[in-house]
């Protein structure tokens, strides 16, 4: 009461972060959303003078049943899962990381630098050499944001955008002088060796299920640990956490390694499992479809992995669209965007409750009123 | 005049050094010094038009991560509704709006529906980068380079003269910075926008329409974003390039914080990072000294990060951005 | 005879199921200071918020200055000339006292702003009142009395006829509080008419010329000042029904459990609150912490706590040093504590009730079952907790945003007794609870008080401290001002006391 502040200070903030996005609940909305967006897709597809149905149809056939396609799209559903989860669980926490894009490529780097560098390690010892150096690359690059928060409530999603800016300038750097592969017109590393490539396990990409393990391993950790009940309560409600013993600083740390090592670990999978060198134009838009991926699933880890796998259907079946009918690969970006916006806007949501009325407002708290 | 000397003392010193360094140097070599000024300037002006707002729409509590977008979209609709209609300033206007139109957006789908502005700053930005890349078509050309003008006696100032001549956007943006500063801290509505920033329900029993305004602001500002879009695009070069941004929409925040949400600081902020990057690339091509670009490239990043971590008590953003406003809470 | 600014018949205003105003029929007339007096959650700023333009009644009509049109919103009110200085100050802070009263109806010449005019007008209005201010001071810089001095200049800028005071002193100091009442005075007698809401009978005594006293929702009374006395006040406010007496046998005083010694505490615009605080408080027995709020008792309460580092001083419990500890450390040390804000730190309304019932135990062994959370075991806790303290909800698994009140409160009192502390730290535990609540919460206090818990209640409300306490420890401007036991200990001297009085001893 000495410092006349605006008592919505108190509650929105991070608690309505978490809200925002599971506003709605169900999962019909992004369902609601993708059917939109795909049908305003068909229209516009339509318009250039090509069958919607058939360009779908190459699109999806290129991405699941082309000769490698199944395998491509699995490989980009781990790498853009594992960006997902960096965005799925500081939202958690209340906190909004936006800087995937700079975790990959630090993650990335080191992954590759590692797996050209100790060339004379044998196999299995040094991918787990390269990919947990991918994840400390990332989760030192996260954790900065997450420090920076912690110590010096700087905001996670400035820290996070300059960071990614800093990243891609160090790397392009480190590129152009110490890490550049000799005799490469394009700035970029050597090749890994063979030993370090990662493969399959039976149909699947190791880096695809390692991307399962930890969207599995991510939900019971927010659902079901101490640690994820921290988490929780601090994106909630940041006062009542502290209150309650929550060391506050510790979680926005952690969370942000945890997310950073995410990313990092996107980046090593993709060195070691796709390109098997570093580039810097490999991120592509990787960090900003993190948060597509995340969003989509609505911030649970689970969902993470479906989401993914229908963004990477779409990025991986894009050329093919091409190829076939002369259709602008873009038209994916287009349909994504008009997904997300929809999932983001609460219109959407808002039909769907008013036609069920399923969710019944919460009756007013009565003694709060009267004071 | 004095009292505003008395109470900023360091930044007149600090203003009068890089004048006498500027002239000096100026002296010494003259076509240099006004080349690598006008390289800065072109640089800067995309920033600071972002930047400003940054500041208008965080000054009224609207936090904007979407002129990211705001200035891709513009340039895009620039140029080619210039390219395609054969005339500029329709191009222009159209650029412009579509920078408004998308503030109007963001404001209204954050006051209405309390969307995290965040959230739909980000999606903004990724709607953009997807709707222009589709709609990208390669080959077609500006009807004619956008004419240039010179403010007689002003652009014939040595050095300085070059903010004083240049394209319509650029030539404007001096003035826009100084309206800015003006109407937020000389007029009623500045008082009133900064009112609703810091503490909304204050504003609200004074009979100020809290909401409506944050709309309206946000709008106006998305014009200084569509411009900053329409500069690049047909100002700064003559073409549109898929993600031709690039980034500027969040240096261009970078800018706004490190300049402390104050228009003019984000002037000398933009500006002085315009000059690094000119002085570290001449540096470069007199073989001086070689300061890998990229250095001069993440300076920006890396000052703010340090800003917003040494002086956080010094550097305050507007209490209540990014705070929804409901009428009766906290009241 | 005299002209009527305000009257108002037959108000009632509905929330839900509850009637919070009801019937209410009251009038002002020019230059005639009211006093609205009530216990928390009577219904009086649900009163005068109608006034404002702040809510409509359900029923009734408000007429002003004989216009019974229905008052649209702040600025139709303030147009028709009624001002209103609210609880929590509306002041942008890092503006400055011209600026912030200009705010709104603002002074121009050309497109600028005229400031040279609103200073003007402050002055003016400042030394008119004698409400001394500087208009071009920063109003986060301003101690709270002043800020209080610059919304009524705020609101006298407007042309008032009838400024609403709510609860105008419940943040000054004894000082303030005697400038205020002067002040207030002093606009009566040129004219302007004022309405004040307070539960102070000292104030209404001091400046009122009537009083309603309002009693959930209703006007139960209406008397001029000159013809009472503060017991007859005192019996209006309460009624019958409302005896907040606790029967509780005598305290079993054990050892020492809370040791407080020279405390000193910054607030958090970093100036001293907590003043060399010191107190001490045995197992077994109930000290209450009397006070005007604001002279440190929050402070006070968050160090104790771990949420606020002291400057200096020390506090231990069972003879542990916790000065330094956090929020975990003291509670793992024994330390329960029933926090002053409820909404903001006590609970997360968007969790269930289960989880709140666990919500700083959730990693205690009894939770927990390795790195993960034992669901079977909170459900339990739930389970009994709920039927325990009688918390109305069909089920556990319910947000905690779906109770009332005093149902949330229940919340938070069970869990900090479900800890089972040597330290029951309570600030406020009744603060806007139901009356049936209020007596609950009591009688679990008693309780463990008597199952050898040391209690420590910090309450703004008097009656609270004196019918639970065994000690009362004074406290004003951050200090223990004087102690007594609280068997006949004398209301009107303690209230002496907390207003800084010089009966020391």
């Amino acid at each position: 009461m000495s410092n006349p502040k605006p008592a919505t200070t108190a509650a929105p903030g991070n608690g309505a972060l978490l809200a925002t996005i599971i506003r709605g609940q169900s999962v019909i909305v992004p369902i609601l959303a993708l059917i939109v967006a795909f049908a305003i897709g068909a229209i516009l597809i339509a318009g250039q003078g090509v069958n919607p149905i058939s360009a779908y149809a190459s699109l999806f056939h290129y991405a699941w049943f082309s000769s490698d396609g199944l395998q491509v799209t699995l490989l980009r559903t781990a790498g853009l899962a594992l960006t997902g989860l960096a965005v799925a669980i500081p939202l958690k926490i209340g906190m909004f990381n936006i800087g995937a894009q700079g975790q990959f490529l630090v993650g990335a780097i080191t992954a590759a630098f590692v797996g050209y560098q100790f060339g004379n390690l044998p196999g299995i010892p040094l991918i787990l050499v390269a990919l947990v150096g991918g994840i400390i690359g990332g989760a030192v690059w996260g954790w900065i944001s997450g420090i920076l928060k912690a110590k010096r409530n700087v905001h996670e999603v400035i820290s996070t955008i300059m960071l990614n800016y800093v990243a891609a300038q160090l790397i392009d750097w480190l590129l152009n002088s110490y890490l550049k592969a000799p005799g490469q017109a394009i700035p970029q590393t050597p090749k890994i060796v063979d030993q370090a490539q990662i493969g399959n396990l039976g149909p699947f990409p190791v880096g695809f299920l390692i991307a399962i393990v930890l969207a599995a391993f991510s939900w019971w950790l927010l659902r079901r640990t101490v640690l994820g009940f921290q988490f929780g309560t601090v994106g909630a409600n940041p006062e009542a956490a502290r209150y309650a013993g929550v060391k506050l600083p510790r979680m926005y740390a952690a969370g942000m390694t945890l997310a950073g090592g995410m990313a990092g670990l996107s980046g090593g999978v993709q060195t070691l499992g796709e390109t098997h060198y570093f580039e810097q134009s490999f991120a592509g838009s990787l960090g900003f479809d993190g948060v597509t991926v995340a969003l989509l699933a609505r911030g649970n880890p689970i969902g993470v992995v479906p989401a993914a796998f229908l963004l990477a259907s779409l990025r991986a079946g894009a050329p093919g669209l091409q190829f076939d009918l002369g259709v602008q690969p873009e038209i994916v970006d287009l349909v994504l965007a008009i997904t997300l916006l929809l999932v983001s806007i609460p219109i959407l949501a808002k039909l769907l409750v008013r036609k069920g009325a399923t969710a019944a407002p919460t009756p007013a708290p009565i003694e709060e009123e009267l004071r | 005049m004095t009292q505003w000397l008395a109470k900023n003392k360091s930044a007149a010193i600090i203003a009068l050094v890089v004048l006498v360094v500027a002239y000096g140097f100026w002296a010494m070599s003259p076509d240099k010094a006004t080349s690598m000024l006008r390289f800065a300037w072109t640089l800067s002006i995309p920033l600071v038009l972002g930047a400003l707002t940054g500041v208008i729409g965080e000054r009224s509590g609207i936090v904007n991560i979407g002129i990211e977008g705001q200035m891709l979209a513009a340039a895009f609709t620039g140029f080619f509704v210039a390219a395609n209609t054969g005339n500029l300033w329709l191009g222009v206007l159209s650029g412009l709006l579509v920078g408004a139109v998308m503030g109007a957006f963001l404001a209204w789908i954050a006051v209405v529906f309390q969307v995290d502005q965040i959230i739909l700053g980000v999606v903004m930005n990724i709607v953009a980068t997807g709707v222009t890349s589709f709609y990208y078509v390669q080959g077609k050309v500006l009807p004619s380079a956008m004419p240039t003008f010179s403010i007689p006696l002003l652009s014939d100032l040595p050095l300085v003269g070059v903010f004083f001549q240049g394209g319509p956007i650029a030539l404007l943006t001096l003035f826009t910075v100084l309206g800015t500063w003006y109407a937020l801290f000389r007029t009623r509505w500045g008082l009133r926008t900064r009112a609703i920033g810091e503490y909304p329900t204050a504003a609200d029993t004074a009979g100020i329409g809290v909401n409506k305004m944050r709309i309206i602001n946000t709008t106006i500002a998305g014009l200084l974003a569509g411009a900053a879009g329409v500069f690049m695009s047909m100002e700064q070069t003559s073409s549109f390039a898929r993600d031709m941004s690039a980034g500027k929409g969040f240096l261009a925040l970078a800018i706004m914080i490190f300049g402390a949400w104050f228009p003019g600081r984000a002037l000398a902020a933009a500006l002085f990072f315009g000059l690094a990057s000119a002085v570290a690339s001449q540096l470069q091509a007199d073989k001086v000294v070689d300061i890998p670009q990229q250095f001069v490239n993440l300076l920006p990043y890396v000052l703010t990060l340090l800003v917003l971590a040494l002086a956080a008590g010094r550097v305050r953003a507007p209490a209540s951005e990014g705070i929804p406003f409901v009428k009766g809470e906290g009241s | 005879m005299s002209e009527r600014i305000l009257d108002i018949v037959g108000l009632t205003k509905v929330y839900g199921s509850v009637r919070a105003n009801e019937d209410i029929t009251m009038h002002v007339d020019r230059g005639e200071i009211v006093a609205l007096l009530g216990e928390n959650g009577a219904g009086k700023s649900t009163l005068v918020k109608q006034i404002f333009g702040l809510g409509r009644p359900d029923a009734g009509t408000i007429t002003i200055n004989g216009d019974p049109a229905k008052i649209k919103d702040p600025t139709d009110a303030s147009a028709r000339g009624i001002g209103m200085v609210h609880q929590h100050f509306q002041l942008v802070p890092v503006m400055t006292v011209a600026e912030n009263v200009i705010l709104g109806h603002e002074p121009t010449k050309g497109l600028s702003l005229n400031l040279s005019a609103a200073r003007a007008l402050v002055t003016e209005i400042s030394e008119r009142h004698g409400l001394a201010v500087d208009p071009d001071a920063t109003i986060e810089d301003l101690p709270v009395g002043t800020q209080q001095r610059v919304e009524i200049i705020k609101a006298l800028s407007r042309q008032v006829d009838l400024l609403i005071l709510d609860e105008p002193t419940a943040v000054l100091t004894p000082q303030e509080t005697d400038e205020l009442l002067a002040v207030m005075k002093e606009l009566a007698a040129a004219g302007t008419s004022i309405v004040f809401i307070t539960h102070k009978l000292r104030e209404v005594l001091a400046v009122a010329d009537r009083v309603y006293v309002l009693r959930r929702g209703k006007t139960v009374g209406e008397v001029r000042a000159a013809d009472t006395d503060a017991a007859g006040l005192a019996q209006m406010m309460v009624g019958r029904s409302v005896v907040l007496q606790v029967d509780k046998a005598d305290p079993q005083v054990g050892d020492e459990v809370l040791k407080v010694d020279d405390l000193h505490v910054l607030d958090d615009r970093k100036l001293p609150a907590v003043n060399g605080f010191t107190v001490a408080v045995r197992a077994g027995e109930i000290v209450g912490v009397a006070g005007v709020e604001g002279n440190g008792q929050r402070e006070l309460v968050e160090a104790i706590a771990g949420m606020r580092r002291p400057v200096s001083g020390t506090v231990s419990l069972s003879g542990k040093d916790i000065t330094t500890a956090d929020p975990h450390a003291t509670h793992a040390a024994g330390l329960g504590h029933i926090p002053e804000d409820r909404e903001k730190h006590g609970l997360v309304s968007g969790y269930s009730i289960a989880d709140n019932l666990v919500l700083n135990r959730f990693d205690e062994p009894e939770f927990t079952s390795g790195v993960m959370r034992d669901f079977g075991a909170i459900k339990e806790n739930a389970a009994n907790w709920i039927q325990v303290f009688d918390i109305r909800t069909p089920s556990g698994e319910l947000p905690a945003s779906s109770l009332s009140g005093g149902n949330k409160q229940k919340v938070v009192v069970a869990r900090e007794m479900s800890a089972k502390p040597k330290l029951l730290l309570a600030a406020q535990p009744t603060r806007g609870v139901d009356v049936g609540s209020i007596e609950f919460i009591h009688r679990r206090i008693v309780e463990a008080r008597d199952a050898g818990a040391a209690v420590l209640l910090v309450s703004a409300e008097l009656d609270e401290i004196l019918s639970l306490s065994d000690r009362i420890a004074v406290v004003h401007a951050g200090k223990v001002v004087a102690e007594m036991p609280a068997a006949g200990a004398d209301r009107t001297k303690i209230g002496e006391l907390m207003a800084g009085g010089h009966h020391e001893g």
